[in-house]
C-alpha cells in the first residue's frame, strides 16, 4: 500500500510542466481589478490556455491558473486595464 | 523604463489621471481602450517625457481618450482637432503632437483639415480609430460605413461608397501611413511606435469595434466576436499583393502602407524662411 503510494508520488513529481511558471490556486498568475471590470468577455474569449471562466456577472475568475504562460494577450486586450501580472 | 527590461504589465496605470472616475465611459469591450493601451505602451517604450507630449482630440467616443491621460491635453471642437494640433505644433515645434480622432471626426466634418494636414506634411501623429460609424450620437452612417451596411441613417443599407482613409492620406501627401486592428495588438503597438518616431505627418488607422451600434445593427455580435471578425477579415500587405481587387473587397489590408523619409516637413521649412529673413 505504502509502496504504491510512494510510486504514485514519484510519478507526480516527474516534470510534466507545460510552462516555466509555477502557478497554483493560491499563487495566482494575474491580479484582476474587478471594480473596473465591465464584463466585456474579451479576456475569457481570447485566452489561448482558457484559464478563465465567467462568474455570475460575466467577470473573469481564474479557474485554471496553473496553465497560464504569461503570454500578455489578456492584459494588452483589456480595454479597462483591469488585468496585471503578479510576476515582476 | 530601462531599455533591456521587459515592460511591466501595469505600466498603463502610471499614465492615468487618478482624479478621474474609472472605469471609463466607454461601453464594455469598446476598442478605444485597447488603442489607448497601445499608445501608452508605445510612449513608455520610447521613453518620452510626458510634458513634451500634447494630445489633441475633437468630439466623439474616441475623442474622450485624452481626458483620462496625464499629458498636455486639448479636447476641442468636433472635427477641428487637426486644426488645433497644427497651431500647437507651430507654436511649440519641439513638442510631440498626437491627434486622436474618430472616423466621423476626421473624415466627415473634419475632412478638409485632414487632407490639408496631410498636404503640409506637418510633424503630427494622427491616430484615427475607424469603427465604421458615429458611436457617440447613436450609430449614424459615417464616411467609412461600408456599402450595404445598416446604420440609423441608412436603415435599408448604405448606398454610398466608403472612404479608404489610408489611400486618402497617402494621395493627399502624408509621409507615413499604416493600418492596424485592435485584434492584432503587437503590430498595432509597433506601427504606433513607428508613427511617433517618424518626422512628418503620420497616420495610423486602427480598425476598431463599435459593437453597441455598428455591431448590433449589422448582426456582428459582441466585442469578442467582432475582434474575431477582424482576425478573419485582415490580410497582410504582402499577401494582398497577390490577390485580386474583388477578393480584397470588404477586407482590411494591414501593415505599413507608405513611408517617405525624403519629403520636407512644414515646421522645418518655415524655420528656414525665418532664418533667411533674419539674414
Ligand atoms: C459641430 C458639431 N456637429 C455635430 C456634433 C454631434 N456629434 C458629436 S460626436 C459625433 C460623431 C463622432 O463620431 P466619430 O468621430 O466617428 O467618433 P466615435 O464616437 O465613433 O468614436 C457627432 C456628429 C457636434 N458635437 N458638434
Ligand atoms: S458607442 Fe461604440 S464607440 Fe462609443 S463607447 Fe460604445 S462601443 Fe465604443
Amino acid at each position: 500500500m505504502s509502496d504504491s503510494n510512494q510510486a504514485s508520488q514519484q510519478q507526480d513529481t516527474t516534470p510534466k510542466k507545460k510552462n516555466k511558471y509555477d502557478f497554483s490556486e493560491t499563487n495566482k498568475p494575474l491580479n484582476i481589478n474587478l471594480s473596473w471590470c465591465k464584463a466585456c468577455n474579451i479576456c475569457i474569449a481570447m485566452c489561448p490556455q482558457q484559464i478563465f471562466e465567467p462568474d455570475r456577472d460575466g467577470r473573469p475568475i481564474q479557474t485554471r491558473p496553473e496553465d497560464c504562460t504569461q503570454c500578455t494577450i489578456c492584459w494588452v486586450h483589456c480595454p479597462d486595464f483591469c488585468i496585471t501580472s503578479t510576476v515582476k | 523604463m530601462a531599455t533591456a527590461e521587459k515592460q511591466k504589465s501595469d505600466v498603463m496605470l502610471d499614465y492615468l489621471i487618478p482624479q478621474k472616475k474609472f472605469p471609463s465611459v466607454w461601453c464594455p469591450g469598446c476598442g478605444n481602450g485597447i488603442v489607448m493601451g497601445a499608445f501608452i505602451r508605445a510612449v513608455d517604450k520610447l521613453e518620452y517625457d510626458r510634458n513634451d507630449i500634447a494630445m489633441v482630440s475633437g468630439i466623439g467616443c474616441t475623442s474622450r481618450m485624452p481626458v483620462y491621460l496625464d499629458f498636455n491635453s486639448l479636447h476641442t471642437m468636433h472635427g477641428r482637432a487637426l486644426a488645433f494640433a497644427t497651431g500647437v505644433k507651430f507654436a511649440q515645434p519641439k513638442m510631440k503632437v498626437v491627434v486622436i480622432t474618430g472616423d466621423g471626426d476626421a473624415l466627415a466634418i473634419g475632412g478638409n483639415h485632414f487632407i490639408h494636414a496631410c498636404r503640409r506634411n506637418i510633424d503630427i501623429t494622427c491616430i484615427l480609430i475607424n469603427n465604421h460609424t458615429y458611436g457617440m450620437t447613436g450609430g449614424q452612417g459615417s464616411p467609412t460605413t461600408p456599402s450595404d451596411a445598416i446604420s440609423t441613417t441608412t436603415p435599408f443599407g448604405n448606398v454610398e461608397k466608403h472612404f479608404d482613409p489610408c489611400d486618402l492620406a497617402k494621395s493627399a501627401g502624408a509621409s507615413y501611413v499604416a493600418r492596424g486592428t485592435v485584434y492584432h495588438y503587437p503590430q498595432l503597438e509597433k506601427i504606433i511606435t513607428a508613427a511617433l518616431e517618424h518626422k512628418g505627418f503620420s497616420l495610423v488607422e486602427v480598425i476598431s469595434n463599435c459593437h453597441t451600434y455598428y455591431g448590433r445593427l449589422n448582426k456582428k455580435g459582441d466585442a469578442p466576436a467582432m475582434l474575431d471578425m477582424f482576425k478573419d477579415l485582415s490580410v497582410t500587405k504582402a499577401k494582398a499583393k497577390n490577390m485580386e481587387q474583388e477578393e480584397l473587397e470588404n477586407k482590411f489590408v494591414i501593415g505599413k502602407m507608405h513611408e517617405d523619409n525624403v519629403k520636407t516637413e512644414f515646421c522645418d521649412e518655415y524655420k528656414k524662411i525665418i532664418d533667411k529673413q533674419k539674414g
